[in-house]
């Protein structure tokens, strides 16, 4: 489903990016993690185009995201993302923020879009809350909707940038709940956490980061297990202590 | 002699036209300006350097002249450009257009740096076009937040129209003035000009403070 081969990004003489390949296929979760700065967040913006990249390639269900002739817009609006901070249009109402994407990229009648949109909330428990304003709601019921105005578009895949960072810890759950929920019901999913409970429930694979490489890529197990290289073994240790 | 306030209703007609005249040229200079400015806004906010560079120099040039001398200046350059005669008002017009257009291109600028960045990305990455992103998500909100700025201006604009007076422009202070020398009765003609703008104005800017607190986001 996404394929990235050796894939290098610079920001001037600075390498974010080096030589990283990954393959998630139709259905896998993939947890991203590594820590702060070491290019977790640019790799996966690489997988929709947010981020340019230099060198290598990128496929999402066979489209080359890098390609000049590649219609982003709309490889995009088959991708759904999730940002570290909700990202939600202030100035629209709940249910406006998940149906008015449908309407305006994918031509859906407006009441097909709230149709959609309602069945979601209701799906995130928050059916209460559509026409409240994105201000007006906690950070976690927040983040479930911007996971509700990514799904609605009917995405191939789903893409999570540290989903759960910016929230208190008693909404931490209620999201990962959420997430949980959608890799079982067979999501591809990329996911940069360091909810580590997370990636056992539900992780596949565990890809591990340090200074713009990927330095681990192993199944759930085996990471968890005995990961090979030094660098994660310290990584794991540190964020697994407490 | 005393204050006479027949002199006024006898010729109420007449500087309610000017009135008129005075809100139309500040409309239409506010209408004008806001899309020209948020085009050079646009602009100037591009990453190819050529465009920024032309909109940006527009802005800084307009900015450095007195607006009383862009409006002698298009009032004697339109007419050798359009290559015939045109009447005052219609030069003033372009005057004013093309000079707020430099100040609303600031505001909406500052307004758009003002939205969150991730706004942008978030936008882009439901499937967006850019343009898409601008029109949908970053102007509303961009609008909101220089609302008070961009209304503050249209007073000052509003005041500011009774500079045609030296092209001879008909506006409300225009008018007063002539009505004032035909009947002889400055005083109680510009009073009357000073108490409409004060209420005028001042309305005007209750209802950006309320507005401000209603769509503060």
């Amino acid at each position: 489903m996404i394929e990235m081969r050796h894939v290098s990004k610079w920001y001037n003489v600075f390498r974010v990016l080096d030589d990283c390949s990954l393959t998630i296929s139709k259905g896998e979760v993939v947890v991203i993690c590594g820590p702060s700065g070491s290019g977790k967040s640019t790799l996966i913006k690489c997988m929709n185009g947010l981020e340019a990249f230099q060198k290598g390639e990128v496929f999402v269900d066979g489209i080359s995201v890098g390609a000049r002739s590649t219609n982003l817009p709309k490889l995009r609006s088959r991708i759904g993302m999730v940002f570290q901070n909700f990202e939600l249009f202030p100035h629209m109402n709940v249910l406006k923020n998940i149906a008015l994407p449908q309407i305006k990229i994918l031509n859906r009648s407006r009441a097909e879009a709230e149709a959609r949109a309602e069945k979601l909330l209701a799906r995130m428990g928050l059916k209460a809350q559509a026409e409240k304003f994105p201000a007006q709601l906690s950070g976690g019921q927040q983040q479930r909707v911007a996971i509700a105005r990514a799904l609605a578009m009917d995405p191939v895949a789903m893409l999570f940038d540290e989903p759960t960072s910016a929230l208190d810890p008693e909404m931490i759950n209620e999201v990962l709940d959420v997430m949980v929920a959608l890799a079982q019901d067979g999501m591809t999913m990329a996911v940069v956490t360091h909810e580590m409970g997370f990636a056992r429930r539900v992780a596949n694979r565990v890809v591990f980061m340090d200074q713009g490489a990927i330095v681990e890529d192993a199944a759930k197990e085996e990471f968890f297990g005995t990961p090979r290289s030094d660098r994660a073994q310290q990584f794991l240790s540190k964020i697994l202590t407490h | 002699m005393g204050f006479d306030v027949g002199v006024l209703l006898q010729h109420k007609e007449l500087l309610f036209q000017g009135l008129i005249v005075s809100f139309q040229l500040t409309l239409s200079a506010i209408v004008g300006g806001m899309l020209i400015g948020t085009c050079l806004a646009m602009m100037r906010m591009s990453r190819i350097w050529i465009v920024s560079a032309l909109a940006g120099g527009y802005v800084n040039f307009l900015r450095s002249l007195p607006l009383i001398l862009v409006i002698f200046w298009f009032y004697v350059l339109t007419p050798k450009i359009v290559g015939h005669p045109i009447d005052a008002y219609s030069s003033v017009l372009i005057a004013f257009i093309l000079f707020e257009a430099a100040y609303y291109c600031e505001i909406i600028r500052a307004g758009i740096s003002s939205v969150k960045r991730g706004q942008v990305q978030a936008g882009l990455a439901m499937g967006f076009s850019y343009l898409s992103v601008m029109r949908y998500v970053i102007l509303p909100q961009a609008l909101r937040n220089m609302l008070p700025v961009l209304l503050t201006q249209a007073i000052i604009m509003f005041q500011d129209t009774s500079i045609v007076y030296v092209v001879g422009v008909r506006d409300f202070l225009t008018t007063a003035d002539v009505v004032a020398n035909s009947t002889n009765r400055p005083i109680e003609l510009y009073t009357m000009v000073a108490i409409t703008y004060l209420v005028i104005c001042f309305a005007a800017s209750q209802l950006v403070s309320r507005l401000q607190r209603r769509y503060a986001l």
